[in-house]
């Protein structure tokens, strides 16, 4: 038994407009000061109003939302009573919104407390929108939730299927003028999503399909959308299309281990979340090259990659990552990204501390132990691909 | 010899498999928690009543592990895990991923899932022993 949950997907040129058709008194909305400078935000406020909606905003999310930041936000939910929740941003501005609507409909709750199996019994005072503004998170269509608790400085990663969004809205405008290193790092996310959601142990016929296709397209066009930015609108709206299929599929069957490390990397050395995960990738990839049982080589097959078996399809896989992070400017090792050897040796222990208790870990086909976490890491600070 | 499942040697054995996996020991090393595992009956067994089986595990160590006779007047363990026969022994032979089976509610846990999805390495040693404890399994006889 396995399910499979999705949000209701509008997409392509004008998206956005559908906000015009919804039924609702009023809309609060969660994002970041970014998307008030850039205008997305007051095209929304205008599409809402035409629905007849009122609209409160709430502007104020950091990179890497606090808990401090989700309460606050879910105490102006309570003085507004909205009936409707729209996530605007990136990963940061979704998550927030999703963890804020969750207290605004249970005051009562920890955050610690969002958890799979705990009933949350949301959708009694308003629903989900998330409108991604990068081509990455996929957080518009997944459950997961990653705020940080600054006091315990640990990151949270939660989740419910109760919070998956009630509709996600993929317009390819909020992406179009996206600068170059944020395409880049956004879509290495959509990537790691796409190639780990269909490794990972939960992998099924419905992720596959989705994280397949996600992988065509980003292999396909996010070079593209690195180089030409606004001037190739068609790349700009397939990468938009793929990180959302990339959620959705790896929603549906966990990530695994470049998310382990990256999270753990990314908390330690500040790394934007996107490009660590796609630093891991390929060392991820060596180091279960002989544990995939047959994924690799049908990921490969399927992507057209020499495949003559699951290991050599696995290297090829880890090349072909390589090869793209080369071409879009994402660091290929953690020497690359200018973090001093010196700093990763002080940090190693706690690095293995926070992969072992990392949730990716779950769904990974081969599961380190901590001797080769250790390992992991030297590799991939030297760029050496991985050999054992 | 194989071990009746679940029986107090089954899970004496169980304990001693883990106590002597290097394995366990080194991912469990942090764990503290201790659990109920109740096996159901269902068509699948001759079990004709609910057992409960106590393991008490600590820092890479199983304390003690026992079949528990009167579960209501036992001290409650932090975790509990109850399932119908025929998921128990997927489980124990290692055909069906736990934290898989607890979030589709097939093993229905009392207790906080993320604390075991924290320490999956040692929820996946401590299948990898179970899986060597040599067991007999009480099936039902299928009728042809
Ligand atoms: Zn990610």
């Amino acid at each position: 038994m396995w399910f499979f949950r999705s949000p209701e997907i509008v997409y392509g040129k004008e998206a956005l407009s559908y906000l015009e058709q919804l039924h609702g008194r009023h809309a609060f909305i969660v994002t970041d000061a970014t998307l008030v400078e850039r205008g997305f935000l007051e095209r929304i406020c205008r599409h809402l109003r035409r629905a007849g909606m009122a609209v409160t905003v709430f502007a104020d999310v950091e990179p890497e939302p606090s808990l401090e930041t989700v309460r606050r936000g879910a105490q102006a939910m309570e003085a507004h009573q909205p009936d409707w929740i729209i996530g605007l941003g990136g990963g940061s501005c979704l998550d927030a919104a999703k963890a804020m609507w969750v207290l605004y409909e249970r005051p009562d709750l920890d955050p610690d407390a969002i958890s799979p199996l705990a009933p949350l019994g949301l959708r009694q005072k308003a629903r989900l929108i998330c409108i991604p503004t990068t081509a990455g998170t996929g957080s518009e269509a997944t459950w997961a939730i990653v705020l940080t608790d600054r006091s315990a400085q640990r990151k949270l990663g939660l989740g419910s299927p109760e919070v998956l969004p009630d509709i996600a809205i993929v317009d390819p405008v909020l992406t179009q003028d996206l600068p170059p290193a944020l395409t880049a790092a956004t879509g290495m996310d959509a990537l790691t999503h796409a190639i780990e959601g269909f490794t990972s142990t939960w992998a099924n016929p419905f992720s596959d399909a989705l994280c397949v296709h996600a992988a065509r397209l980003i292999l396909a066009h996010l070079p593209r959308a690195v180089h030409h930015g606004g001037r190739d609108p068609e790349a700009r709206e397939a990468m938009a299309v793929a990180a959302a299929m990339a959620g959705l599929g790896f929603g549906n069957s966990m990530a695994a281990l470049a998310h382990a490390l990256g999270h753990s990397a990314g908390a330690v050395f500040k790394v934007h979340h996107g490009r660590i995960v796609g630093l891991f990738l390929p060392y991820t990839i060596e180091f279960t090259a002989y544990h995939g049982e047959g994924r690799y080589q049908a990921l490969a097959r399927s992507l057209n990659l020499p495949a003559q078996d699951d290991p050599t399809a696995a290297r090829t896989l880890a090349a072909t990552v390589r090869r793209l992070a080369e071409d879009i400017g994402e660091p290929s090792s953690l020497q690359a990204l200018g973090i001093a050897r010196s700093a990763l040796e002080e940090n190693l222990e706690r690095l293995c501390d926070l992969v072992d208790v990392d949730p990716t870990v779950v769904t990974a086909r081969r599961v380190p132990h901590r001797e080769e976490v250790r390992r992991l890491f030297l590799y991939a600070y030297e760029g050496r691909p991985v050999d054992f | 010899m194989a071990y009746p499942f679940p029986s107090d040697a089954w899970v004496q054995a169980l304990k001693e498999a883990i106590n002597t996996s290097q394995a366990y020991r080194e991912a469990a090393k942090t764990w503290e928690g201790d659990f109920f595992f109740v096996i159901e009956p269902d068509d699948t067994t001759t079990l004709d009543k609910p057992v409960t089986l106590y393991m008490d595990l600590w820092h890479g160590e199983c304390r003690d592990a026992y079949v528990v006779a009167d579960p209501a007047s036992h001290r409650q363990p932090e975790f509990v895990i109850s399932a119908p026969y025929a998921v128990w022994r997927q489980v124990v032979t290692g055909e069906l991923d736990p934290i898989k089976a607890m979030m589709t509610r097939q093993l229905k846990l009392q207790g906080n899932l993320m604390k075991i999805m924290r320490s999956v390495k040692a929820a996946h040693e401590l299948v990898r022993c179970c899986t060597m404890v040599p067991t007999e399994f009480p099936d039902q006889p299928t009728t042809s």
